[in-house]
């Protein structure tokens, strides 16, 4: 009789035990198990191709016979000489200039605005956003339809006010304000809101001893607003740089060829990439300009940092 | 003196709170026809027939062909309308519930649980965002080649369904929105983490959740690169089934056009119902970042 009851005390005891060290173990362990996908997916599709691009980047390389022989960093130098490759990397530049200068000037005048105490708020915040759902596939067809050379709304436009026509499938820099148009037109409003959720984070007791001390709204706007929104204005220009730099949508669909124009004028870096890879079925190649574009990203992104904070620090000085 | 600050304090006060002028009026004015004028462009176009386009006295009211031209669109046989608008639906819905749940997940664990490594593997999710996508093209269609997978849906999917945007956006959300008491609570009464998660956590993040879930839908509809490669004119998504209506009919912009409305609509629609939360998601998620 007693031994028994201490036979199933110790039993329950020891189920006990059992289930505590079973919840310490969940606690411990179970956060590794919820975060476990992104980073076996990020494995898979992120780190993987990211090492096994530069591994191709050093073979011969090509569809349908796959791996070749090694031969160094061949494509690199192959590439690096090629008239196309300098091309292709000044025609990127030109169009992320061209989008996100103007760009980030009009989407902080739009948050300026958004930003004061208007009447149906949300519906003018909308309003900005509404060409976000518009894929930059369809903004291209659409826009391509305005930028024709004899017919299009545009050169007819200037053509009513008096101007020449703009030859703006054949002139590089003229190409390159179409297509910087059009992703414009997609994220202006976007980066907009994202500007206006960091102005309305800055503490209103700013605005008003700015005020206080006599600043009109144009000094409180250049004195308070914008250094405050530094870290936002980064965070832009960060997210601008690297979705800019990789632009394939729009020059893709900008003629029914997709390769950048008979001299390639619109030929961005991910064009002649796809170039090399699809067409000409050359992996190794496209590889290599894989690998090349992620430097150029890079090497600007820091620029920008360092503009930024530059930039940043001179108003917080002034201020 | 504090009389007279407080007075100076309610007069700055008042000239901020001011109503805006008709100047700023104006200006949103200016946006919001810059914003629409394509949409009613491409309805101009799409509703007229192959000549609108170059017609020099070309009127602003919009034509009766749009119906028709829309038909030219749906028939066409290289296009696979249908298929690619089925497509963009399974492809968007399936990736966005995807990332919901996981990125959830990863957040309630990144958020609420301590374990070792936490802040680094934070940090390392974060800075993934910054690895340009474009660069793992090429191997990720060796291996989908490889796979036999080059055409299906699964290799548009595969690739998209857990973000760091996502995991970080969970993250933020809920180490503010979930208090700490109820997760202990959860785990005085005995429910494992993953009771915890899915009876606590996940009903607690369902605002940050829905925008996410809006958000990589519209992502994932608009998205082209990659689907471009890896599928084919047979069995496309709406942006790759655009290009090929552009190819075919670069003469007939009316009938382009048309199609590009059609691709659109569905966001459109989804906007109108949405638009005020995916406002929200946008600015909420911009403080944190």
């Amino acid at each position: 009789m007693t031994t028994s009851t201490l036979v199933v005390k110790d039993l329950t005891l020891r189920g006990f035990r059992f289930r505590e060290n079973l919840g310490r173990w969940d606690v411990k362990y179970s956060p590794y198990l919820f975060i476990s996908p992104f980073f076996i997916l990020f494995g898979l599709v992120g780190l993987f191709p990211l090492l096994y691009t530069g591994w191709v980047s050093l073979h011969a390389w090509d569809l349908l016979g796959g791996q070749g022989k090694w031969t160094g960093f061949d494509n690199f130098a192959f590439v690096l000489q090629q008239r196309q490759f300098w091309v292709a990397l000044r025609n990127t530049l030109s169009i992320f200039l061209l989008s996100a200068v103007p760009q980030l000037i009009a989407a902080t005048a739009i948050a300026a605005a958004l930003d004061s105490n208007l009447r149906n708020k949300t519906f003018w915040r909308m309003s900005v956003l509404l060409p976000f759902v518009v894929m930059p596939v369809a903004v291209t067809l659409i826009f391509g339809s305005m930028f024709g050379e004899r017919y299009g709304l545009v050169n007819r436009t200037l053509g009513d006010i008096g101007l020449g026509p703009i030859r703006w499938h054949t002139d590089p820099l003229s190409s390159h304000i179409a297509i910087a148009t059009m992703v414009n037109f997609r994220w202006t409003g976007y980066n907009a809101l994202i500007l206006l959720a960091g102005m309305q984070a800055i503490s209103r007791d700013l605005y008003e001893a700015a005020t206080i001390d006599g600043a009109g709204w144009v000094s409180r706007f250049f004195r308070v607003t914008l250094p405050q929104l530094r870290p936002t204005i980064i965070f832009v220009i960060i997210t601008a740089t690297i979705g800019g730099l990789q632009i394939f949508d729009e020059p893709r669909l900008y003629d029914q060829n997709g390769l950048g124009g008979e001299d390639q004028q619109w030929m961005t870096m991910t064009i002649y990439l796809y170039k090399l890879g699809w067409p000409q079925l050359n992996f190794g190649r496209a590889a290599a300009v894989a690998w090349l574009l992620f430097l150029v990203i890079v090497a600007i992104g820091l620029i920008n940092l360092a503009i930024t904070r530059r930039i940043a620090t001179n108003e917080g000085r002034t201020a | 003196m504090s009389v007279l600050s407080a007075f100076n304090r309610r007069r700055a006060e008042a000239r901020i709170a001011q109503r805006p002028g008709a100047l700023v009026y104006g200006f949103l004015t200016f946006i919001l026809v810059a914003s629409v004028f394509p949409f009613y462009w491409s309805f101009l176009i799409g509703s007229g027939d192959a000549g609108t386009l170059s017609d020099t006295s070309m009127s602003w009211i919009p034509g009766a062909n749009f119906f028709a031209n829309a038909r030219s669109v749906i028939d066409n046989e290289s296009v696979n309308f249908w298929r690619a608008l089925g497509n963009s639906i399974v492809v968007s819905a399936v990736v966005s519930a995807s990332v919901v749940f996981f990125a959830t997940l990863a957040g309630f664990a990144f958020a609420k649980g301590r374990f070792t490594g936490q802040k680094g593997l934070l940090v390392f999710v974060i800075g993934t965002m910054c690895v340009p996508t474009q660069l793992s093209v090429v191997p990720l269609f060796i291996a989908m080649s490889a796979f036999g997978w080059t055409g299906t849906l699964g290799a548009v999917i595969l690739p998209g369904l857990v973000t760091a945007f996502g995991v970080f956006w969970m993250t933020q959300y809920i180490a503010q929105a979930l208090p700490d008491e109820l997760v202990e609570a959860g785990r005085i009464d005995g429910a494992s983490m993953f009771r915890t998660f899915w009876h606590i956590a996940l009903p607690a993040a369902r605002p940050a959740a829905a925008m996410l879930g809006l958000f990589t839908f519209i992502m994932s509809w608009t998205n082209f690169f990659w689907p471009f490669i890896v599928l084919n004119q047979t069995n496309p998504t709406l942006p790759v089934a655009l290009a090929t209506l552009q190819a075919n009919y670069f003469v007939d912009y009316s009938i382009v056009l048309a199609g590009v409305l059609l691709a659109t609509v569905p966001l459109l629609i989804l906007f109108i119902f949405a638009g005020r939360q995916l406002v929200e998601g946008i600015m909420r998620g911009a403080v944190k970042g």
